[in-house]
């Protein structure tokens, strides 16, 4: 995938493996308004979460922030990427200038509405 | 600020944990061996463990729940963290399209054996972020006891 933010990381593959984030886990789901995309993102507060758009493309973006001593050190790493980074494309006929974010204890909801003509509407069949 | 918590911990077995991994993947089992109350990667929630010269400090990567909802509990040196996460999937709907259903719901538990100077009095847990943080404390270390020979 082309992204110009991993680019200019240090190509040693230590350094790579050390910042290449994690893609969250997310739920997504459609309904006749539009489209809910749910993304897991323990740790990652309202100033660190980035959602962008760039052309169709959806980039969701959190930096983990643990508030950590300064003599710290690691017994134990489950989570190995401080960072979480999930591109999307979008589909025409949905409104990207209309979509809602909403983070709430880890988790992002992004509601992105579909554009008023793109909602299905039934057609009357007119006898005669 | 040390970015060092998730790493794992380096040390001499480091290589031969990194080759038993390689191993259990190519058998077709997930995970790393570890102590016997980590589970296979991939678990939730995720749990990564720092040390300061004070404390222990626990992160349960636990998002959307209710803090109220969280259990914790210590008992004989072993932390237990156990709660449940509801589906967000609204059900009833028959024209809802589900593309993506990767987070993980249903009752969880999780566990981590503590070191012998954790003072399991004193423990405080806190949620934020989606992220519930366990301190407990450490206990002083003894300082090394001189017996004169009679």
């Amino acid at each position: 995938m082309s992204d110009r933010k991993e680019l200019t990381t240090p190509t040693n593959a230590a350094a790579d493996t050390a910042t290449r984030p994690v893609a969250p886990a997310v739920d997504i789901f459609e309904d006749a308004g539009g489209i809910t995309l749910l993304a897991d993102m323990p740790g990652v507060s309202r100033e660190s979460l980035e959602v962008h758009l760039d052309g169709d493309e959806l980039a969701v973006e959190g930096r983990v922030e643990l508030q950590l001593q300064e003599d710290m050190r690691s017994v134990w790493a489950e989570v190995q990427a401080p960072r979480f980074r999930r591109v999307f494309t979008l589909s025409r006929e949905l409104d990207a200038g209309r979509i809602e974010a909403n983070l709430k204890d880890g988790v992002l909801q992004l509601r992105i509405p579909k554009q008023a003509q793109a909602q299905a509407r039934r057609i009357e069949v007119r006898a005669g | 600020m040390p970015a060092t918590l998730f790493a794992r911990p380096q040390g001499l077995f480091d290589q031969i944990d990194a080759m038993h991994r390689l191993l259990s993947r190519s058998l077709g089992v997930e995970g790393s061996p570890g102590t016997i109350r980590s589970v296979a990667q991939g678990a939730f929630p995720e749990i990564n463990v720092g040390r300061t010269a004070r404390s222990l400090e626990v992160f349960v990567f636990a998002p959307g729940l209710d803090a109220s909802s969280i259990d914790v509990v210590v008992e004989r040196n072993v932390l237990k963290v156990s709660g449940e996460r509801k589906s967000d999937i609204p059900r009833g709907d028959n024209n809802l399209q589900l593309y993506a259903n990767e987070r993980p719901v249903g009752r969880f538990v999780r566990a981590v054996s503590l070191p012998e100077d954790a003072n399991t009095e004193s423990v405080e847990a806190r949620y934020k972020d989606g992220i519930l943080r366990v301190t407990i404390a450490l206990v002083e270390p003894k300082q090394p006891q001189r017996i004169t020979v009679q």
